[in-house]
Protein backbone atom coordinates (compact mmCIF):
# COMPACT_ATOMS: atom_id res chain seq x y z
CA UNK A 1 0.00 0.00 0.00
CA UNK A 2 3.02 2.33 0.54
CA UNK A 3 3.31 5.32 2.82
CA UNK A 4 4.20 8.86 1.85
CA UNK A 5 5.11 11.86 3.95
CA UNK A 6 6.25 15.41 3.44
CA UNK A 7 7.01 18.55 5.39
CA UNK A 8 7.90 22.15 4.76
CA UNK A 9 9.24 24.78 7.14
CA UNK A 10 7.82 27.98 5.75
CA UNK A 11 10.00 30.43 7.67
CA UNK A 12 13.34 28.78 8.15
CA UNK A 13 15.12 25.47 8.26
CA UNK A 14 15.37 22.50 10.58
CA UNK A 15 16.92 19.06 10.94
CA UNK A 16 14.65 17.63 8.25
CA UNK A 17 16.79 14.50 8.00
CA UNK A 18 15.75 13.44 11.50
CA UNK A 19 12.18 14.69 11.07
CA UNK A 20 11.62 12.76 7.85
CA UNK A 21 13.25 9.66 9.34
CA UNK A 22 10.83 9.77 12.29
CA UNK A 23 7.82 10.28 10.01
CA UNK A 24 8.77 7.49 7.62
CA UNK A 25 9.72 5.06 10.36
CA UNK A 26 6.23 5.42 11.83
CA UNK A 27 4.86 4.43 8.39
CA UNK A 28 7.03 1.32 8.14
CA UNK A 29 3.99 -0.95 8.39
CA UNK A 30 2.74 0.52 5.09
CA UNK A 31 5.83 -0.63 3.22
CA UNK A 32 8.97 -2.26 4.57
CA UNK A 33 10.70 -3.00 1.23
CA UNK A 34 12.51 0.25 0.65
CA UNK A 35 12.61 3.82 1.92
CA UNK A 36 13.44 7.00 0.07
CA UNK A 37 14.04 10.62 0.97
CA UNK A 38 14.08 13.77 -1.16
CA UNK A 39 15.60 16.39 1.11
CA UNK A 40 15.99 20.04 0.20
CA UNK A 41 18.96 21.75 1.83
CA UNK A 42 20.27 25.26 1.43
CA UNK A 43 20.76 25.74 -2.34
CA UNK A 44 24.38 25.72 -3.48
CA UNK A 45 25.47 28.81 -5.41
CA UNK A 46 26.37 28.10 -9.05
CA UNK A 47 26.84 24.44 -8.23
CA UNK A 48 24.82 21.26 -8.54
CA UNK A 49 24.56 18.26 -6.28
CA UNK A 50 24.29 14.94 -8.06
CA UNK A 51 23.29 11.74 -6.25
CA UNK A 52 23.84 8.61 -8.31
CA UNK A 53 24.32 4.88 -7.94
CA UNK A 54 26.54 2.56 -9.92
CA UNK A 55 24.88 -0.72 -8.88
CA UNK A 56 21.89 -2.12 -7.06
CA UNK A 57 22.29 -3.15 -3.41
CA UNK A 58 21.37 -6.72 -4.35
CA UNK A 59 24.09 -6.84 -6.97
CA UNK A 60 26.74 -6.13 -4.34
CA UNK A 61 25.94 -9.45 -2.67
CA UNK A 62 26.55 -11.47 -5.83
CA UNK A 63 29.61 -12.28 -7.86
CA UNK A 64 33.33 -11.62 -7.39
CA UNK A 65 33.68 -8.93 -10.01
CA UNK A 66 31.03 -6.43 -8.94
CA UNK A 67 33.35 -4.56 -6.58
CA UNK A 68 35.82 -3.97 -9.36
CA UNK A 69 32.97 -3.06 -11.70
CA UNK A 70 31.57 -0.36 -9.42
CA UNK A 71 35.03 1.20 -9.19
CA UNK A 72 35.31 1.16 -12.97
CA UNK A 73 31.85 2.61 -13.40
CA UNK A 74 32.59 5.48 -11.01
CA UNK A 75 35.83 6.20 -12.87
CA UNK A 76 33.88 6.32 -16.11
CA UNK A 77 31.39 8.78 -14.55
CA UNK A 78 34.35 10.99 -13.56
CA UNK A 79 35.75 10.75 -17.07
CA UNK A 80 32.48 11.66 -18.75
CA UNK A 81 31.82 14.60 -16.44
CA UNK A 82 35.30 15.91 -17.21
CA UNK A 83 34.74 15.40 -20.95
CA UNK A 84 31.59 17.52 -20.82
CA UNK A 85 33.33 20.27 -18.88
CA UNK A 86 31.78 19.68 -15.46
CA UNK A 87 34.11 20.61 -12.60
CA UNK A 88 33.65 18.33 -9.61
CA UNK A 89 34.54 20.06 -6.33
CA UNK A 90 33.41 17.39 -3.86
CA UNK A 91 33.16 13.60 -4.06
CA UNK A 92 31.50 11.65 -1.24
CA UNK A 93 30.81 7.94 -1.11
CA UNK A 94 27.56 7.29 0.73
CA UNK A 95 27.99 3.56 0.16
CA UNK A 96 30.12 1.38 -2.10
CA UNK A 97 27.57 1.81 -4.86
CA UNK A 98 26.03 5.22 -4.16
CA UNK A 99 27.79 8.57 -4.46
CA UNK A 100 27.31 12.28 -3.96
CA UNK A 101 29.10 14.78 -6.19
CA UNK A 102 29.07 18.56 -6.06
CA UNK A 103 30.01 20.13 -9.37
CA UNK A 104 29.73 23.26 -11.47
CA UNK A 105 28.44 22.98 -15.02
CA UNK A 106 26.95 25.52 -17.38
CA UNK A 107 26.11 23.22 -20.28
CA UNK A 108 23.04 21.19 -21.23
CA UNK A 109 22.00 19.25 -18.12
CA UNK A 110 19.92 16.73 -20.07
CA UNK A 111 22.94 15.87 -22.22
CA UNK A 112 25.04 15.44 -19.11
CA UNK A 113 22.42 13.20 -17.49
CA UNK A 114 22.04 11.08 -20.64
CA UNK A 115 25.79 10.72 -21.08
CA UNK A 116 26.32 9.63 -17.48
CA UNK A 117 23.38 7.24 -17.47
CA UNK A 118 24.65 5.68 -20.70
CA UNK A 119 27.21 3.85 -18.55
CA UNK A 120 25.96 0.36 -17.73
CA UNK A 121 24.53 0.12 -14.20
CA UNK A 122 24.64 3.86 -13.55
CA UNK A 123 21.50 5.78 -12.60
CA UNK A 124 21.30 9.39 -11.54
CA UNK A 125 18.97 9.65 -8.55
CA UNK A 126 18.84 13.42 -8.56
CA UNK A 127 20.49 16.60 -9.74
CA UNK A 128 19.74 19.93 -8.13
CA UNK A 129 20.99 22.96 -6.30
CA UNK A 130 19.26 21.94 -3.09
CA UNK A 131 17.73 18.50 -3.72
CA UNK A 132 19.40 15.37 -2.42
CA UNK A 133 17.59 12.15 -3.23
CA UNK A 134 18.47 9.10 -1.20
CA UNK A 135 16.76 5.73 -1.53
CA UNK A 136 17.71 2.20 -0.64
CA UNK A 137 16.35 -1.08 0.62
CA UNK A 138 15.20 -1.26 4.24
CA UNK A 139 13.20 0.84 6.66
CA UNK A 140 13.69 4.55 7.33
CA UNK A 141 16.03 4.12 10.29
CA UNK A 142 18.25 1.73 8.32
CA UNK A 143 18.50 3.95 5.23
CA UNK A 144 18.88 7.11 7.30
CA UNK A 145 21.72 5.55 9.28
CA UNK A 146 23.38 4.14 6.16
CA UNK A 147 23.41 7.58 4.49
CA UNK A 148 23.95 9.65 7.69
CA UNK A 149 20.81 11.73 7.24
CA UNK A 150 20.47 12.76 10.87
CA UNK A 151 21.41 16.42 11.12
CA UNK A 152 20.55 17.20 7.49
CA UNK A 153 19.54 20.87 7.67
CA UNK A 154 16.90 21.93 5.17
CA UNK A 155 13.59 23.61 4.47
CA UNK A 156 11.44 20.82 3.09
CA UNK A 157 11.36 17.21 2.06
CA UNK A 158 9.26 14.29 0.93
CA UNK A 159 9.67 10.58 1.52
CA UNK A 160 8.26 7.17 0.84
CA UNK A 161 8.08 3.72 2.39
CA UNK A 162 7.45 1.16 -0.30
CA UNK A 163 5.50 -2.06 -0.39
CA UNK A 164 6.42 -3.44 -3.80
CA UNK A 165 3.33 -4.59 -5.67
CA UNK A 166 3.83 -4.20 -9.39
CA UNK A 167 7.60 -3.95 -9.79
CA UNK A 168 10.79 -5.26 -8.22
CA UNK A 169 12.27 -4.68 -4.79
CA UNK A 170 15.28 -2.64 -5.87
CA UNK A 171 16.55 0.91 -5.70
CA UNK A 172 15.47 1.56 -9.26
CA UNK A 173 11.82 1.00 -8.35
CA UNK A 174 12.01 2.82 -5.03
CA UNK A 175 10.65 6.31 -4.56
CA UNK A 176 11.12 9.29 -4.67
CA UNK A 177 11.56 9.81 -8.38
CA UNK A 178 13.53 12.68 -9.77
CA UNK A 179 11.68 14.51 -12.56
CA UNK A 180 14.50 14.07 -15.06
CA UNK A 181 15.97 16.33 -16.40
CA UNK A 182 14.66 19.13 -14.22
CA UNK A 183 16.82 20.20 -11.34
CA UNK A 184 15.29 19.92 -7.90
CA UNK A 185 11.94 18.28 -8.82
CA UNK A 186 10.96 15.04 -7.06
CA UNK A 187 7.82 12.97 -6.57
CA UNK A 188 6.48 10.32 -4.18
CA UNK A 189 3.23 8.47 -4.80
CA UNK A 190 0.80 6.08 -3.16
CA UNK A 191 -1.66 4.32 -5.44
CA UNK A 192 -2.01 2.82 -8.89
CA UNK A 193 -2.22 4.47 -12.29
CA UNK A 194 -4.43 2.55 -14.69
CA UNK A 195 -3.46 4.42 -17.87
CA UNK A 196 0.26 4.05 -17.19
CA UNK A 197 1.24 2.40 -20.47
CA UNK A 198 -0.78 4.78 -22.64
CA UNK A 199 0.90 7.79 -21.06
CA UNK A 200 4.31 6.16 -20.88
CA UNK A 201 4.30 5.56 -24.65
CA UNK A 202 3.22 9.13 -25.22
CA UNK A 203 5.99 10.46 -22.96
CA UNK A 204 8.61 8.21 -24.57
CA UNK A 205 7.61 9.48 -27.99
CA UNK A 206 8.30 12.98 -26.66
CA UNK A 207 11.82 11.91 -25.65
CA UNK A 208 11.40 11.34 -21.91
CA UNK A 209 13.33 8.49 -20.33
CA UNK A 210 12.01 5.87 -17.89
CA UNK A 211 14.36 3.98 -15.62
CA UNK A 212 11.82 1.56 -14.15
CA UNK A 213 8.47 -0.07 -14.81
CA UNK A 214 6.97 1.56 -11.74
CA UNK A 215 3.82 3.58 -12.45
CA UNK A 216 4.88 6.21 -9.93
CA UNK A 217 7.74 7.25 -12.20
CA UNK A 218 5.14 8.37 -14.72
CA UNK A 219 3.98 11.14 -12.39
CA UNK A 220 7.49 12.56 -12.17
CA UNK A 221 7.87 12.37 -15.94
CA UNK A 222 4.41 13.86 -16.47
CA UNK A 223 5.16 16.81 -14.17
CA UNK A 224 8.53 17.30 -15.91
CA UNK A 225 6.78 17.30 -19.29
CA UNK A 226 4.20 19.86 -18.21
CA UNK A 227 6.88 22.13 -16.73
CA UNK A 228 8.79 21.79 -20.00
CA UNK A 229 5.63 22.89 -21.80
CA UNK A 230 5.57 26.02 -19.66
CA UNK A 231 3.14 25.14 -16.87
CA UNK A 232 3.84 26.19 -13.33
CA UNK A 233 3.83 23.46 -10.70
CA UNK A 234 0.23 23.92 -9.55
CA UNK A 235 -1.14 23.96 -13.11
CA UNK A 236 0.82 20.83 -13.94
CA UNK A 237 -0.58 19.09 -10.89
CA UNK A 238 -4.17 20.09 -11.67
CA UNK A 239 -3.71 18.66 -15.18
CA UNK A 240 -2.37 15.43 -13.72
CA UNK A 241 -5.50 14.94 -11.63
CA UNK A 242 -7.61 15.34 -14.76
CA UNK A 243 -5.49 13.18 -17.06
CA UNK A 244 -3.95 10.43 -14.97
CA UNK A 245 -6.42 7.66 -14.27
CA UNK A 246 -6.49 5.52 -11.16
CA UNK A 247 -6.43 5.96 -7.43
CA UNK A 248 -3.54 7.98 -6.14
CA UNK A 249 -2.22 10.54 -3.75
CA UNK A 250 1.15 12.07 -4.49
CA UNK A 251 3.54 14.71 -3.22
CA UNK A 252 5.86 16.75 -5.39
CA UNK A 253 8.64 19.08 -4.31
CA UNK A 254 10.73 21.69 -6.11
CA UNK A 255 13.54 23.91 -4.87
CA UNK A 256 11.10 26.17 -3.00
CA UNK A 257 7.68 24.48 -3.13
CA UNK A 258 5.84 21.46 -1.80
CA UNK A 259 2.61 20.25 -3.39
CA UNK A 260 0.05 17.49 -2.92
CA UNK A 261 -2.61 16.08 -5.22
CA UNK A 262 -5.39 13.61 -4.62
CA UNK A 263 -7.34 11.70 -7.24
CA UNK A 264 -11.00 12.37 -7.95
CA UNK A 265 -12.10 9.22 -6.08
CA UNK A 266 -10.21 10.27 -2.93
CA UNK A 267 -9.42 6.61 -2.49
CA UNK A 268 -5.91 6.95 -1.09
CA UNK A 269 -5.30 8.45 2.32
CA UNK A 270 -3.65 11.73 3.18
CA UNK A 271 -3.70 13.65 6.43
CA UNK A 272 -2.68 17.29 6.53
CA UNK A 273 -1.52 19.66 9.25
CA UNK A 274 -0.96 23.29 8.33
CA UNK A 275 0.20 26.26 10.37
CA UNK A 276 1.91 29.56 9.56
CA UNK A 277 5.33 28.02 10.18
CA UNK A 278 4.95 24.41 9.16
CA UNK A 279 3.03 22.06 6.88
CA UNK A 280 3.11 18.29 7.43
CA UNK A 281 1.45 15.64 5.30
CA UNK A 282 1.39 11.89 5.57
CA UNK A 283 -0.59 8.80 4.68
CA UNK A 284 -1.39 8.44 8.36
CA UNK A 285 -1.63 10.90 11.20
CA UNK A 286 0.71 8.82 13.31
CA UNK A 287 3.57 10.08 11.11
CA UNK A 288 2.77 13.72 11.81
CA UNK A 289 2.39 12.92 15.51
CA UNK A 290 5.88 11.45 15.50
CA UNK A 291 7.31 14.97 15.29
CA UNK A 292 4.54 16.84 17.12
CA UNK A 293 4.11 15.83 20.75
CA UNK A 294 1.30 18.36 21.36
CA UNK A 295 -2.27 18.16 20.08
CA UNK A 296 -2.71 19.67 16.60
CA UNK A 297 -5.60 20.12 14.20
CA UNK A 298 -5.38 17.79 11.21
CA UNK A 299 -7.74 16.93 8.38
CA UNK A 300 -8.12 14.92 5.18
CA UNK A 301 -7.82 16.81 1.88
CA UNK A 302 -10.78 16.15 -0.42
CA UNK A 303 -11.20 14.49 -3.83
CA UNK A 304 -9.36 16.10 -6.71
CA UNK A 305 -7.70 18.56 -4.36
CA UNK A 306 -4.37 20.12 -5.29
CA UNK A 307 -2.42 22.29 -2.84
CA UNK A 308 0.99 23.94 -3.15
CA UNK A 309 2.99 25.61 -0.38
CA UNK A 310 5.95 27.94 -0.75
CA UNK A 311 9.06 27.95 1.46
CA UNK B 1 -17.41 -27.39 -21.35
CA UNK B 2 -18.02 -31.09 -21.04
CA UNK B 3 -15.12 -31.29 -18.62
CA UNK B 4 -16.60 -28.67 -16.35
CA UNK B 5 -19.96 -30.44 -16.36
CA UNK B 6 -18.25 -33.71 -15.47
CA UNK B 7 -16.37 -32.10 -12.58
CA UNK B 8 -19.51 -30.45 -11.23
CA UNK B 9 -21.22 -33.87 -11.23
CA UNK B 10 -18.23 -35.33 -9.36
CA UNK B 11 -18.50 -32.61 -6.75
CA UNK B 12 -22.20 -33.30 -6.23
CA UNK B 13 -23.31 -29.86 -7.29
CA UNK B 14 -26.09 -31.29 -9.49
CA UNK B 15 -27.79 -33.01 -6.60
CA UNK B 16 -27.27 -30.38 -3.92
CA UNK B 17 -30.55 -28.95 -2.66
CA UNK B 18 -31.01 -25.60 -0.98
CA UNK B 19 -32.13 -26.27 2.55
CA UNK B 20 -34.25 -23.22 3.23
CA UNK B 21 -31.68 -21.43 5.35
CA UNK B 22 -33.93 -18.42 5.70
CA UNK B 23 -36.42 -20.53 7.64
CA UNK B 24 -33.90 -21.80 10.17
CA UNK B 25 -34.04 -20.61 13.79
CA UNK B 26 -30.70 -19.13 14.77
CA UNK B 27 -31.85 -17.62 18.01
CA UNK B 28 -34.22 -18.30 20.85
CA UNK B 29 -35.55 -15.41 22.90
CA UNK B 30 -35.98 -17.69 25.87
CA UNK B 31 -32.29 -18.56 26.17
CA UNK B 32 -30.55 -16.04 28.39
CA UNK B 33 -27.09 -16.52 26.88
CA UNK B 34 -28.35 -15.11 23.61
CA UNK B 35 -28.45 -11.69 25.27
CA UNK B 36 -24.91 -11.79 26.64
CA UNK B 37 -21.67 -11.39 24.71
CA UNK B 38 -18.83 -13.58 25.92
CA UNK B 39 -16.56 -10.53 26.35
CA UNK B 40 -18.96 -8.12 28.01
CA UNK B 41 -18.63 -6.99 31.61
CA UNK B 42 -20.79 -5.60 34.39
CA UNK B 43 -19.35 -2.18 35.19
CA UNK B 44 -20.09 0.57 37.72
CA UNK B 45 -20.07 4.10 36.24
CA UNK B 46 -19.10 5.46 39.67
CA UNK B 47 -15.80 3.57 39.51
CA UNK B 48 -13.32 5.51 37.39
CA UNK B 49 -9.72 5.14 36.22
CA UNK B 50 -7.31 6.80 33.82
CA UNK B 51 -3.99 5.90 32.24
CA UNK B 52 -1.39 7.37 29.91
CA UNK B 53 -1.13 5.56 26.55
CA UNK B 54 1.91 7.44 25.23
CA UNK B 55 4.30 4.51 25.51
CA UNK B 56 1.73 1.77 24.92
CA UNK B 57 0.95 -0.14 21.75
CA UNK B 58 -2.62 -0.40 20.44
CA UNK B 59 -2.89 -3.93 21.78
CA UNK B 60 -1.68 -2.87 25.21
CA UNK B 61 -4.20 -0.01 25.32
CA UNK B 62 -7.09 -2.31 24.41
CA UNK B 63 -6.00 -4.93 26.92
CA UNK B 64 -5.72 -2.29 29.67
CA UNK B 65 -9.27 -1.10 28.92
CA UNK B 66 -10.47 -4.69 29.11
CA UNK B 67 -8.68 -5.29 32.41
CA UNK B 68 -10.29 -2.19 33.90
CA UNK B 69 -13.74 -3.25 32.69
CA UNK B 70 -13.12 -6.70 34.14
CA UNK B 71 -12.51 -4.98 37.49
CA UNK B 72 -15.87 -3.25 37.15
CA UNK B 73 -14.53 0.19 36.21
CA UNK B 74 -17.24 2.01 34.25
CA UNK B 75 -15.58 5.37 33.51
CA UNK B 76 -12.15 5.27 31.84
CA UNK B 77 -9.97 8.13 30.56
CA UNK B 78 -7.11 7.36 28.16
CA UNK B 79 -4.54 10.13 27.81
CA UNK B 80 -2.18 10.58 24.82
CA UNK B 81 -3.44 7.92 22.40
CA UNK B 82 -1.18 9.64 19.81
CA UNK B 83 -3.23 8.64 16.74
CA UNK B 84 -2.57 4.95 17.22
CA UNK B 85 -4.66 2.58 15.11
CA UNK B 86 -7.39 0.17 16.20
CA UNK B 87 -7.86 1.59 19.67
CA UNK B 88 -11.09 1.30 21.68
CA UNK B 89 -12.43 -1.55 19.57
CA UNK B 90 -14.69 -4.49 20.39
CA UNK B 91 -16.23 -3.04 23.56
CA UNK B 92 -19.50 -4.91 24.04
CA UNK B 93 -20.92 -3.39 27.22
CA UNK B 94 -21.95 -0.02 28.62
CA UNK B 95 -18.92 2.11 29.46
CA UNK B 96 -17.98 5.78 29.64
CA UNK B 97 -14.71 6.01 27.75
CA UNK B 98 -12.85 9.22 27.02
CA UNK B 99 -9.77 9.59 24.81
CA UNK B 100 -7.80 12.76 25.45
CA UNK B 101 -6.09 13.16 22.08
CA UNK B 102 -6.49 11.71 18.60
CA UNK B 103 -7.02 8.20 17.28
CA UNK B 104 -5.70 6.68 14.07
CA UNK B 105 -7.40 4.21 11.73
CA UNK B 106 -10.27 1.92 12.78
CA UNK B 107 -10.79 3.52 16.19
CA UNK B 108 -13.83 2.41 18.22
CA UNK B 109 -14.86 -0.23 15.69
CA UNK B 110 -17.13 -3.20 16.40
CA UNK B 111 -18.59 -1.71 19.56
CA UNK B 112 -21.97 -2.44 21.08
CA UNK B 113 -22.94 -0.14 23.89
CA UNK B 114 -20.21 2.21 25.17
CA UNK B 115 -20.37 6.00 25.20
CA UNK B 116 -17.05 7.22 23.80
CA UNK B 117 -15.69 10.76 23.60
CA UNK B 118 -12.59 11.68 21.62
CA UNK B 119 -11.16 15.14 22.26
CA UNK B 120 -9.02 15.17 19.10
CA UNK B 121 -9.38 13.76 15.61
CA UNK B 122 -9.95 10.24 14.25
CA UNK B 123 -8.45 8.58 11.17
CA UNK B 124 -10.12 6.38 8.56
CA UNK B 125 -13.02 4.05 9.37
CA UNK B 126 -13.90 5.29 12.83
CA UNK B 127 -16.64 3.23 14.55
CA UNK B 128 -16.82 0.75 11.71
CA UNK B 129 -19.63 -1.80 12.28
CA UNK B 130 -20.77 -0.04 15.44
CA UNK B 131 -23.91 -1.69 16.86
CA UNK B 132 -25.01 0.60 19.69
CA UNK B 133 -23.79 3.38 21.97
CA UNK B 134 -22.45 6.82 21.12
CA UNK B 135 -19.13 8.03 19.73
CA UNK B 136 -18.51 11.79 19.77
CA UNK B 137 -15.43 13.31 18.10
CA UNK B 138 -14.63 16.90 18.95
CA UNK B 139 -12.52 17.68 15.86
CA UNK B 140 -12.25 16.20 12.34
CA UNK B 141 -12.53 12.64 11.04
CA UNK B 142 -11.00 10.75 8.12
CA UNK B 143 -12.66 8.86 5.30
CA UNK B 144 -15.14 5.95 5.56
CA UNK B 145 -16.41 7.42 8.82
CA UNK B 146 -18.99 5.06 10.29
CA UNK B 147 -18.62 2.42 7.60
CA UNK B 148 -21.37 -0.21 7.88
CA UNK B 149 -22.67 1.01 11.22
CA UNK B 150 -25.85 -0.72 12.34
CA UNK B 151 -26.92 1.34 15.32
CA UNK B 152 -26.07 4.04 17.83
CA UNK B 153 -25.08 7.67 17.29
CA UNK B 154 -21.77 8.58 15.65
CA UNK B 155 -21.03 12.30 15.88
CA UNK B 156 -18.17 14.38 14.48
CA UNK B 157 -18.24 18.08 15.28
CA UNK B 158 -15.73 18.96 12.55
CA UNK B 159 -15.21 17.98 8.91
CA UNK B 160 -15.19 14.40 7.66
CA UNK B 161 -13.46 12.77 4.68
CA UNK B 162 -14.89 10.79 1.77
CA UNK B 163 -17.34 7.86 1.72
CA UNK B 164 -18.86 8.80 5.06
CA UNK B 165 -21.34 6.14 6.13
CA UNK B 166 -20.47 3.79 3.30
CA UNK B 167 -22.73 0.73 3.55
CA UNK B 168 -24.59 2.24 6.53
CA UNK B 169 -27.11 -0.28 7.80
CA UNK B 170 -28.70 1.65 10.66
CA UNK B 171 -28.05 4.17 13.41
CA UNK B 172 -27.30 7.86 13.00
CA UNK B 173 -24.24 9.67 11.69
CA UNK B 174 -24.01 13.39 12.46
CA UNK B 175 -21.36 15.63 10.90
CA UNK B 176 -21.08 19.18 12.22
CA UNK B 177 -19.00 20.36 9.23
CA UNK B 178 -18.68 19.14 5.66
CA UNK B 179 -18.18 15.70 4.14
CA UNK B 180 -16.22 14.52 1.11
CA UNK B 181 -17.27 12.63 -2.01
CA UNK B 182 -19.49 9.53 -2.03
CA UNK B 183 -21.05 10.11 1.38
CA UNK B 184 -23.87 7.64 1.95
CA UNK B 185 -22.49 5.32 -0.74
CA UNK B 186 -24.58 2.10 -0.78
CA UNK B 187 -26.50 3.26 2.28
CA UNK B 188 -29.10 0.71 3.31
CA UNK B 189 -30.75 2.01 6.46
CA UNK B 190 -30.39 4.70 9.10
CA UNK B 191 -29.97 8.45 8.99
CA UNK B 192 -27.10 10.73 8.13
CA UNK B 193 -27.06 14.41 9.04
CA UNK B 194 -24.49 16.68 7.35
CA UNK B 195 -24.68 20.21 8.69
CA UNK B 196 -22.22 21.68 6.16
CA UNK B 197 -21.57 20.96 2.48
CA UNK B 198 -21.59 17.48 0.95
CA UNK B 199 -19.11 16.40 -1.74
CA UNK B 200 -19.94 14.89 -5.12
CA UNK B 201 -22.01 11.74 -5.63
CA UNK B 202 -23.95 12.06 -2.41
CA UNK B 203 -25.94 8.90 -1.65
CA UNK B 204 -24.58 7.07 -4.67
CA UNK B 205 -26.29 3.66 -5.10
CA UNK B 206 -28.17 4.02 -1.83
CA UNK B 207 -30.90 1.43 -1.29
CA UNK B 208 -32.70 3.08 1.57
CA UNK B 209 -32.14 5.44 4.50
CA UNK B 210 -32.29 9.21 4.77
CA UNK B 211 -29.64 11.91 4.37
CA UNK B 212 -30.13 15.48 5.62
CA UNK B 213 -27.81 18.24 4.39
CA UNK B 214 -27.54 21.80 5.71
CA UNK B 215 -25.09 23.22 3.15
CA UNK B 216 -24.52 22.82 -0.57
CA UNK B 217 -24.53 19.44 -2.31
CA UNK B 218 -21.92 19.16 -5.08
CA UNK B 219 -24.07 16.60 -6.89
CA UNK B 220 -26.22 13.55 -6.24
CA UNK B 221 -25.12 10.00 -6.96
CA UNK B 222 -27.05 7.38 -8.87
CA UNK B 223 -30.51 6.75 -7.39
CA UNK B 224 -30.27 9.46 -4.73
CA UNK B 225 -33.21 11.85 -5.02
CA UNK B 226 -34.50 14.87 -3.07
CA UNK B 227 -37.10 14.00 -0.45
CA UNK B 228 -39.78 16.08 1.19
CA UNK B 229 -39.16 17.36 4.71
CA UNK B 230 -42.08 16.85 7.02
CA UNK B 231 -42.87 17.65 10.65
CA UNK B 232 -41.52 14.30 11.83
CA UNK B 233 -38.18 15.01 10.14
CA UNK B 234 -37.96 18.44 11.71
CA UNK B 235 -38.87 17.18 15.16
CA UNK B 236 -36.37 14.33 14.97
CA UNK B 237 -33.58 16.58 13.65
CA UNK B 238 -34.20 19.26 16.26
CA UNK B 239 -34.13 16.80 19.13
CA UNK B 240 -31.21 14.78 17.85
CA UNK B 241 -28.95 17.75 17.10
CA UNK B 242 -29.83 19.45 20.40
CA UNK B 243 -28.70 16.33 22.23
CA UNK B 244 -25.18 16.92 20.90
CA UNK B 245 -25.35 20.71 20.96
CA UNK B 246 -24.92 20.97 17.20
CA UNK B 247 -26.81 23.42 15.03
CA UNK B 248 -26.44 23.83 11.27
CA UNK B 249 -25.67 27.37 10.08
CA UNK B 250 -28.75 27.33 7.85
CA UNK B 251 -31.11 26.32 10.68
CA UNK B 252 -32.77 22.92 10.97
CA UNK B 253 -35.87 24.14 9.14
CA UNK B 254 -33.82 24.87 6.01
CA UNK B 255 -32.05 21.54 5.80
CA UNK B 256 -32.58 19.42 2.70
CA UNK B 257 -33.58 15.78 2.68
CA UNK B 258 -32.39 13.05 0.31
CA UNK B 259 -33.65 9.51 -0.03
CA UNK B 260 -33.25 6.52 -2.34
CA UNK B 261 -35.10 6.61 -5.65
CA UNK B 262 -35.33 2.81 -5.26
CA UNK B 263 -34.67 2.16 -8.92
CA UNK B 264 -31.70 -0.07 -8.16
CA UNK B 265 -33.14 -2.31 -5.48
CA UNK B 266 -36.33 -2.52 -3.53
CA UNK B 267 -36.31 -4.30 -0.20
CA UNK B 268 -40.09 -4.12 -0.04
CA UNK B 269 -40.12 -7.07 -2.42
CA UNK B 270 -38.28 -9.23 0.10
CA UNK B 271 -39.76 -11.37 2.83
CA UNK B 272 -38.92 -10.08 6.35
CA UNK B 273 -36.66 -13.07 6.98
CA UNK B 274 -34.77 -12.36 3.75
CA UNK B 275 -34.38 -8.71 4.71
CA UNK B 276 -32.79 -9.79 7.95
CA UNK B 277 -30.22 -11.81 6.07
CA UNK B 278 -29.49 -9.15 3.48
CA UNK B 279 -29.18 -6.30 5.96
Amino acid sequence: MCGIAGLIHRNGSSDIGSEMTAMLQSLKHRGPDSTGFALYGRPTENQCIMRFKVAEQEEMKNGFEIRQQVIERQKEVDHRLETLGARVTLREDATEYSHRYVFSFDGDMRRLADYVEDIEGVEILSIGAGLELIKDLGDATTVSGQYSLSGFEGTHGIGHTRMATESDVDIRSAHPYWAYPFNDVSVVHNGQLTNYWTFRREMERKGHRFMSNCDSELIAVYIADRIQEGDDLETAMVSSVEELDGVFTYLVATSDKLGMAKDVMAAKPMVLYESDEFVGLASEEVAIRSIFPSEIETWDPYHGEVKVWQV
Amino acid sequence: MAGIEHRSHDMGLHVEQLTGRTQQRFFSATEEENFMYPWSFEVDFEKSAEFDAEAMTSTQINLRIRELMQDGVGSITVRNPRAKHGVGVGILNRLNLRFEGSLGYFGCGLIDGPNIQISGRVGWSCAENMMAGTVVIEHNAGSTFGAAIRGGDLVCRGDVGSRTGIDQKGGTIIVGGRTGAFSGFMMQRGRMVICGDAGKNLGDSMYDGTIYVGGEVEDLGVDCVPGEMNDTDLKWLTEKLARYDISPACGVENMKKFVAGKQLWNYDNLEPSEKKLVL
